[in-house]
């Protein structure tokens, strides 16, 4: 069936909304998002088909991503005037009891069970009412909206994740998805699309944080045959929102980009994804092929002369390919170097016409954003920075996953309340954003709203949005030197200062890092970094020093301690700490000795014993083994 | 599947010089090579489709050898020596065949910090291989790779197309044996098929 016409769509909308929300079967939804593969949602999944094969009541489908990757694989299950219960850490050993369990109305194994959900409509869906406010709740079990992890969050750009099924085009018609779209095709004239996106105050997610709404104007006003190219080079290490609203919720990001064609006039569009990303591939594939047998996408749009195709191209791996430029030098079949950009590509980009270049997170805001008007959007956020921003909270955290929350959000409530605080009640030390380019924040700045401006003004940046929290045992000179390491392999070799200047801060540090650090060396790393930072071509190179020059500022002491001193304290860099057995610690349980690959632990059975620091590989298989903390960083 | 590599150490790829390679397996790899050809109809000769090519020559054989670069120079009309300067510009192209089993140890910043070397050093311990190369029974290769996007399981390791999280270094060793393990009870399958079809 093609789409011809609002009616078309909202009949569709109609039917599957009343599946999606009051299904004929028990409905248990999977989480099979990368993370929730890796973490055994697959086994689970058909341990599930094996045992409901159909027929009793029971269906099985797969959904994206909740988010709260801590506690995957997450399992959801609903039925018809039933509460919607969110189940955690579901394996494959579990789901059969878990779902019979909820077909015998029995919650009594509590910590099997997330929360439920309050209200299970996306942003857009305002005018339905809520499926669930005649279902009485459960009693005990806390509903998912009040959970430290999702009361602070607002959910648009990750509207549908873990709620659709990402194969299916006609879920997301069901959220209110693809309306936007037709409203932009026959409601709006393309010059106000663009004015709402300006109005709204959306700036680029990628991590630039341009105007989205003046660089399409941009586009439009030159002329050629205009491109429309998402960016899904998702290579920030420790950031990963793309990859989850890719295989969460493709549509929301076709429909950004259709909406965007409308708007800049343009016919063509590219998709550059991430090879290392196999399952948004898949599933971007198959969505397009969907919207195209909709009459979506293709030739003659829902009836009119809008045209517009979608090609995907995979990346082969190059971080510095996540640069305008470069990137469209690699979708040509050239080396992925970037340009100086005296012209900018709106101008001339992709085979010298106007292109249009957002990122992924950026095309899922606009549907929501046509749809709900710019004041919505713009009602959400601080002055500068607009709406909400996808963080990825990763590394040494209680509760790591994706949370969306609106700009302005102090970093202390997404780390302590949200994040659940640091790992194993340790010190919190700093925390990492905006990638290898970006800078770490100590705590003095935990209080800090967090948006694109503020960032920047104490020296780190917005970036993708990857928050990676370090504790007491993370060394700041060994990260310098790790994201140094990683921008010297990415950097091109075009231009001089990047690849000689990061190569030579990346030696500096090292010789730090081994113990070879001289007095000056700290004065050199910022002399050099404030060089790279000018003179560089593009912006991996202008960012480059950001990792070092912030932990100088901020933990000149831990470089101090390297280079006179000669210590890591935080256990990291080999050369510049021991193991040791602290004797009153030690209860002699021998579990640290017979787990030792070199047998360097030696002593009897309720004696304290030995470590022969001669063959001591420093593996810290036994630090990470002793129940009693005798194991300690000397 | 391939994920972005640190390591573009360049080792030779000639068979001759690094790579003993047996009668057998050059056999096969020219069977995959006359594949390969016919493949290549599927794309049009225009320079942007080289990136495609080459990847789709990468998931057929594995890696890219000089004979398959020449065959796709020829196939484009580009010089060789734009081939290779774009082969080696992206990490995911590999110029020496990997093992059996490839195992990735994620480095990305949150595998960094949850002390994703010493899980990568522990491989290169047991296997008695450095990051970048593969085992001399051709049964394991190993790479450090940034980022495969898995952050909230940290630290994270890859062997083959399965993703293990939550590594710890004691984990290590019970996953190369659970590999030993499995292939043991393959060859006792194998031979109890045989003895039995006897």
């Amino acid at each position: 069936m093609k789409i011809q016409s609002k009616a078309d769509l909202e009949k569709i909308n109609r039917e599957y909304s009343s599946r999606l929300y009051y299904p004929d079967t028990t409905k248990v939804l999977v989480g099979m998002a990368s993370c929730g593969i890796a973490a055994g949602g697959k086994a689970a999944l058909e341990k599930a088909m094996q045992d409901f094969p159909g027929g009793n009541g029971v269906s099985i489908r797969q959904t994206g991503c909740l988010g709260f990757c801590e506690v995957e694989p997450l399992v959801e299950i609903a039925a018809t005037g039933k509460p919607r219960v969110i189940y955690q850490k579901i394996t494959e050993d579990k789901i059969g009891d878990v779902i019979n369990s909820y077909l015998e109305n029995n919650f009594k194994k509590t910590k099997w069970i997330l929360g439920q959900v309050r209200d299970p409509r996306s942003v857009m869906e305002d005018h339905l009412e809520n499926p669930l406010s005649k279902v009485e709740p459960l009693e005990k079990i806390p509903f998912l909206e009040d959970t430290p992890f999702y009361n602070n969050q607002v959910k648009i750009a990750l509207r549908n994740c873990g709620y659709i099924d990402p194969d299916s085009i006609e879920e997301y018609i069901a959220r209110g998805g693809y309306f936007a779209f037709l409203r932009a095709l026959f409601d709006h004239k393309p010059e106000e699309i663009i004015q709402i996106i300006t109005d709204s105050g959306l700036r680029g997610r990628g991590g630039g944080g341009f105007s989205a709404g003046k660089k399409w104007a941009t586009c439009a006003r030159h002329h050629g045959d205009r491109y429309i190219i998402c960016n899904a080079d998702e290579g920030d290490p420790g950031a990963y929102m793309d990859r989850s609203i890719l295989e969460g919720d493709p549509h929301s990001v076709l429909e950004g980009m259709l909406i965007a064609a409308v708007a800049i006039g343009s016919s063509q569009g590219f998709m550059y994804v991430r090879n290392e990303y196999p399952l948004a591939v898949k599933r971007l594939v198959t969505a397009i092929k969907q919207a195209e047998s909709y009459g979506l996408l293709g030739e003659n749009i829902a009836g009119t002369d809008f045209s517009f195709n979608i090609k995907i191209s995979t990346g082969a791996g190059a971080f510095v390919c996540g640069e305008s430029t470069a990137l469209m030098a690699s979708l040509e079949g050239k080396v992925g170097r970037p340009r100086a950009k005296y012209v900018h590509t709106v101008e001339k980009g992709f085979r010298q016409n106007p292109s249009n270049l957002n990122n992924v997170e950026t095309f899922a805001n606009v549907p929501a954003i046509v749809s709900k008007g710019a004041e919505w959007y713009a009602g959400m956020g601080t002055e500068g920075s607009k709406g909400t921003k996808v963080f990825s909270l990763v590394g040494k955290i209680t509760n790591t996953g994706l949370v969306e929350v609106p700009m302005g959000t102090t970093l202390r409530n997404i780390i302590f309340d949200i994040g659940g605080g640091v790992l194993k009640k340790k010190k919190f030390k700093a925390v990492q954003t905006g990638g290898p380019s970006g800078g770490c924040i100590p705590e003095q700045y935990l209080d800090l709203g967090v948006d694109f401006d503020e960032l920047t003004k104490i020296g780190s940046i917005m970036g993708s949005g990857g928050m990676i929290v370090m504790d007491q045992d993370t060394c700041m000179v060994d990260i310098a030197r790790y994201f140094l390491d990683f921008l010297e392999e990415e950097s091109c070799g075009q231009c001089n200062p990047c690849r000689e200047g990061i190569k030579r801060m990346l030696e500096i540090l090292t010789a730090i890092c081994e113990g070879n650090g001289k007095e000056g060396d700290v004065e050199l790393l910022e002399e050099l970094g404030d060089m790279v930072a000018k003179a560089s071509l593009c912006g991996l190179g202008t960012s480059a020093p950001n990792p070092v020059v912030t932990t100088i500022n901020y933990f000149r002491h831990e470089y101090d301690a390297h280079i006179k001193d000669k210590k890591c304290r935080a256990g990291v860099c080999k050369n510049l700490y021991y193991y040791e057995i602290d004797a009153e610690a030690c209860t002699g349980c021998r579990v640290c000795a017979r787990k030792c690959p070199q047998d360097a632990i030696t002593g009897e059975k309720k004696e304290v014993h030995q470590l022969d620091q001669d063959l001591c590989i420093k593996c810290s298989i036994c630090y990470e083994a002793c129940k009693f903390n005798a194991v300690i960083i000397k | 599947m391939a994920y972005k590599s640190f390591s573009r150490r360049l080792k030779p790829a000639c068979p001759q010089k690094g790579w003993k390679m047996d009668q057998e397996l050059l056999k096969a790899e020219r069977a995959i090579l006359k594949q390969i050809a016919r493949k290549f109809t599927n794309f049009g000769k225009k320079r942007q489709n080289l990136i495609p090519i080459l990847q789709m020559v990468q998931e057929e054989l594995a890696y890219l050898s000089p004979e398959a670069l020449n065959m796709v120079a020829g196939y484009l009309e580009l010089p060789k020596s734009e081939i290779y300067g774009v082969a080696t510009f992206y990490n995911q192209f590999r110029f020496q065949p990997p093992g059996k089993h490839p195992i990735k140890v994620c480095l990305g910043t949150a595998c960094h910090v949850r002390a994703g070397d010493i899980i990568l050093e522990n491989f290169e311990r047991k296997l008695k291989i450095c990051d970048g190369e593969t085992s001399e029974d051709r049964e394991f290769s190993l790479e450090r790779v940034a980022c495969v996007g898995c952050c909230a399981l940290a630290p994270v390791a890859v062997i083959g197309e399965t993703v293990h999280g939550h590594m710890a270094p004691s984990k290590v060793e019970g996953l190369l044996l659970r590999i030993e393990i499995e292939k043991e009870m393959q060859a006792r399958e194998k031979q109890k098929n045989e003895s039995g079809q006897a």
